[in-house]
């Protein structure tokens, strides 16, 4: 399992507005170790997906661009007060974190 | 020792809905955009196009960017039934950064930081109504961000 997701799910008026950040190494594979010069293998989130109610709201494709411990917000219509958002991500390793968080 | 016939069958139950649940979230990335090594590449592989600029993209990104590692972009439109929004770092040695995905319900208004290697052109894209628009800053970079 990948490192859990902090998150922060907020209603602003009819907007729900989702704050994600996600501890992760996000290496781009282009670095080399300065201590054996082997090239550091590539280890990014390639794909988050955020569900409401059973509906994907947002889904996001990353590259190794997206810094290290990424972080994300996105906003969509049709929530309330105390629903449940979900948010998944998994990586170019097969590694994954998902969480979930009630609006507030 | 017995195993509980209940307990068993609750066991294998709980294993089979984690195992199933990130295989139906997961849409298909597009991965040859991904490892495109040239800006243009990236967006025809994405759109089979070249985005025409439109001031109703909103791209905002600093001007000068002190630290590479760590650039933030939000991106946002006034255009309705927006499909995608994506970001391409032209200099990057794979420009497309990252490509949001939104729905009938998204409102088009997306942040995230992104890494850049060195001064380039950053481009935000959106997908609105089978139609492309575009944005496009120059971003001076003080220290560059792919860890060299």
């Amino acid at each position: 399992m990948g490192k859990p997701i902090k998150i922060r799910a907020k209603m602003k008026g009819d907007i729900a507005e989702v704050k994600a950040l996600m501890p992760h190494e996000m290496e781009a594979g282009f670095r080399r170790d300065p201590a054996t010069n082997e090239r550091v293998p590539a280890h990014y989130i390639t794909d988050v997906v955020a569900q409401h109610n059973g509906d994907v709201v947002f889904t996001a494709y990353w590259g190794p661009a997206v810094s290290k411990n990424p972080f994300v917000s996105f906003s969509f219509l049709g929530a309330a007060v105390g629903d449940t958002i979900n948010v998944h991500w998994r990586d170019n390793k097969g590694d994954s974190s998902a969480i979930e968080a009630v609006f507030k | 020792m017995k195993i509980d016939r209940r307990f068993f069958i609750r066991k294998v139950m709980a294993v089979g809905v984690l195992l199933a649940v990130p295989r139906i979230l997961f849409a298909a990335r597009p991965d040859k955009a991904f490892a495109a090594t040239d800006g243009d590449q990236a967006m025809a592989s994405l759109f089979g196009e070249t985005p025409a600029a439109s001031d109703r993209v909103v791209l905002k990104i600093p001007e000068i960017a002190e630290n590479g590692a760590v650039v933030p972009v939000t991106i946002s439109t006034d255009l309705e039934n927006v499909e995608s929004i994506s970001v391409v770092v032209a200099n990057n040695p794979t420009p497309l950064a990252a490509s949001f995905a939104l729905g009938p319900r998204s409102v088009a208004n997306v942040s995230v930081r992104i890494k850049m290697g060195e001064s380039s052109q950053v481009l935000a894209i959106v997908k609105a109504d089978g139609k492309l628009y575009s944005a496009s800053k120059d971003v001076k970079v003080t220290i560059g961000g792919c860890g060299g």
